[in-house]
């Protein structure tokens, strides 16, 4: 299924956390990233993916498009979605996350605002964040195509022509080179994965010292 | 006017974004082992400088011709190697792995629940006995071993005659993946070569004798100066091993050859390193004449002779002997001397080495601490080599029988601490670390089986 980027404008983090941020002691353990899509309509996700850097549990909140009459609201999506497995250790905590679809717990028809609620419990960790955030839309189904009249209507089968005199069967020799061109493509597909092992160049391997870059 | 503006600002948000340093970790990971990496460069460029000696030479005719003649005996060859120093030794690779560091992690000056106590200082996730214990579960009080359960005051019948009958039976049907279960019991004496090849998936085919003689060929026409580091090594640690000397021809036939094979290289899509580079002379920066030094990529360092060491014990013909080292080199042994967060990787097991010894034996650590012994620094060289040239043959091939059964190196760790546990009395009352190494020093007469499993299933948590 193709998928299109959807430009979104991605608002700086938010911390929360109680008290003044400046003068208190330890490091706020809640990120809010906003993501608005300025310029597009009201979309279907379909796919959200990023890098993660040290962020334990991801939530996302979404607000969508509804009928005139209703103000828009804002529903859970994706609750408590573990990103690394111990907060306090290295694991997962700089992989490259696909979030899709399905795993949403609503349906993401007629997206307006994305709402990405960051939690990282450890105190090892100085900062944490996501990265690389990119937003998919279904992409375009491929136009339908129209069959040409004869390929969804086979002509009847014909009465065989009569074989010329010394010619050999022509149904005959069109299965033996189908057969033969089935096995070039059979060769063609599987190459030999054998390395031929060398290691010079045209037999020589006369070399300056080693290079650094 | 207004749209050249927005697209300024535009490039200006990405650079700066750029400098905040989004993967600053993996940065870091490849900067330090950038760094090491171009120190061995270095010093392999100078000894080549300094010695006048050429990385690569083609070796005259007649040269060739009385090598090819002492292939079966090059260990009489006495050359002059004194000027030769070895690349690299473990204690300098532990350095490294000491100061690698996270810039996103917390490491306060004051001491706090978060500081490290050991040596290394990098918050990867390691196993603790309840997981080890799971993991290693064939090791159990209530399995028969290997190492165990054949020693002379246990009658046979009771784990051995079956456990043999049971090995035959795996060869018979050529099950590799039961081969890899097996193992993890031991693998008795006579069967352990053939089980080995198994879970490798070694199978001498022509082909296989071919490409080997192929290598010895290019050993042949070429000198390379990494060889004569090979024989400084081999010369300064297999041959004065006890066990090892008789061997010595042999890892000559197979390291010489490993460093010409240059189907190694495809280690490398999974190996954090790279293999160095250099160019044909004349021809610098002209990728088309850009090559692989050593054509393996792999560059040894003091003490890389012993992984081949214990298996000259399993294995005679030289081709086999050759893929079966071969095959575990690129599976296990390059772990061991690269950086990675990988769980059977070095920086891993010590990691794990030194929780195990914090949390399970926390008055000896701290003891030995204080007495300046980081215990790490004396178990350091025992990992590296996966004990090779420190345990008995006998033991250690126990030893590597569970590394190939659980495909995993975390077993070495659990050793290490488990040698800490065993010798903790005598070790609680030494005052220096020359008297800590001292203790340590002979683990020759150590039963591996045992040891590992009082530490994993019979010591009080």
């Amino acid at each position: 299924m193709s998928r299109v980027s959807v430009p979104c404008h991605v608002k700086g983090t938010v911390a929360l956390q109680v008290g003044d941020v400046r003068t208190s002691q330890g490091r706020p353990g809640v990120l809010v990233i906003d993501v608005t899509f300025p310029s597009v309509a009201p979309f279907e996700l379909q796919e959200i993916m990023f890098k993660n850097y040290y962020t334990a549990f991801l939530s996302i909140r979404v607000r969508q498009h509804t009928s005139m009459h209703t103000p828009a609201k804002w529903v859970t999506c994706l609750r408590d979605y573990c990103l690394m497995p111990d907060p306090h250790s290295e694991e997962g905590a700089q992989e490259y996350v696909s979030l899709f679809k399905h795993q949403m717990l609503c349906d993401m028809a007629r997206v307006l605002e994305l709402r990405l609620i960051l939690r990282q419990p450890s105190p090892l960790w100085l900062s944490f964040t996501v990265e690389e955030l990119q937003i998919y839309q279904q992409g375009p189904k491929s136009p339908s195509m129209t069959f040409p009249k004869w390929l969804s209507h086979p002509v009847p089968c014909e009465q065989p022509v009569p074989l010329l005199e010394g010619l050999p069967d022509p149904s005959r020799v069109s299965s033996e080179v189908q057969q033969m061109w089935a096995l070039t493509e059979m060769i063609r597909a599987s190459h030999t994965s054998a390395r031929i092992g060398r290691f010079d160049v045209d037999g020589c391997y006369d070399l300056n010292l080693l290079s650094y870059t | 006017m207004l749209q050249e503006e927005s697209d300024i600002s535009l490039i200006i948000a990405q650079i700066v974004q750029k400098l905040k340093g989004s993967n600053l970790y993996a940065q870091l990971e490849r900067q330090a082992w950038g760094s090491w990496e171009k120190r061995i460069l270095k010093s392999l460029n100078s000894m080549c400088t300094e010695l006048s000696i050429p990385l690569a030479r083609k070796r005259p005719v007649g040269e060739q011709k009385e090598l090819l003649n002492k292939w079966n005996e090059m260990g009489t060859d006495e050359p002059d190697l004194s000027l030769f120093r070895p690349v690299y030794a473990p204690k300098d690779f532990l350095e490294v792995l000491i100061n690698l560091r996270n810039p996103n992690y917390e490491n306060g000056d004051s001491l706090s629940f978060r500081t490290h106590l050991g040596l290394i200082q990098v918050p990867l996730k390691v196993k603790d006995i309840p997981e080890l214990k799971e993991c290693f579960v064939e090791l159990g009080l209530n399995t028969g071993q290997l190492g165990i359960d054949d020693s002379t005051q246990v009658p046979p019948e009771l784990f051995e005659n079956e456990h043999v009958r049971i090995g035959q039976k795996v060869l018979a049907e050529q099950d590799s993946a039961a081969a890899q279960q097996y193992v993890r019991q031991g693998s008795p004496t006579a069967l352990r070569a053939e089980l080995w090849a198994l879970i490798l998936n070694i199978s001498s085919q022509p082909e296989d004798i071919l490409y080997y003689e192929q290598l010895k060929t290019n050993v042949i026409q070429h000198d390379l100066l990494v060889d004569s580091l090979i024989y400084k090594d081999v010369k300064l640690t297999a041959s004065n091993d006890d066990y090892y000397f008789v061997f010595e021809d042999y890892l000559y036939q197979v390291l010489l050859c490993f460093s010409r094979d240059t189907s190694v290289l495809g280690h490398f899509a999974y190996n954090s390193a790279s293999p160095p580079k250099s160019y044909i002379r004349g021809k610098l920066g002209l990728e088309e004449y850009a090559v692989f030094y050593p054509p393996n990529g792999v560059i040894p360092f003091h003490g890389f002779s012993m992984y081949v060491a214990p298996l000259c014990f399993l294995y005679h013909e030289p081709s086999k002997l050759y893929q079966v080292f071969r095959e575990m080199y690129v599976r296990f042994f390059f772990r061991l001397h690269s950086i990675s967060s990988h769980p059977s990787g070095i920086v891993s097991l010590c990691l794990l080495f030194e929780t195990l010894l914090q949390t399970y034996l926390p008055q000896l650590f701290y003891h030995l601490r204080e007495i300046g012994a980081q215990p790490l620094r004396i178990s350091f060289k025992w990992m590296v080599r996966a004990f090779s040239g420190y345990l008995a043959t006998d033991q250690l091939l126990l030893l590597w029988d569970r590394i190939l059964g659980y495909n995993s190196l975390e077993i070495l760790a659990v050793l290490a601490a488990a040698v800490f546990a065993f010798r903790a009395v005598n070790l609680m009352e030494v005052t220096s670390l020359a008297a800590a190494e001292a203790v340590l020093a002979d683990l020759s007469t150590l039963k591996v089986m045992p040891l590992l499993q009082i530490f994993l299933f019979a010591t009080v948590t």
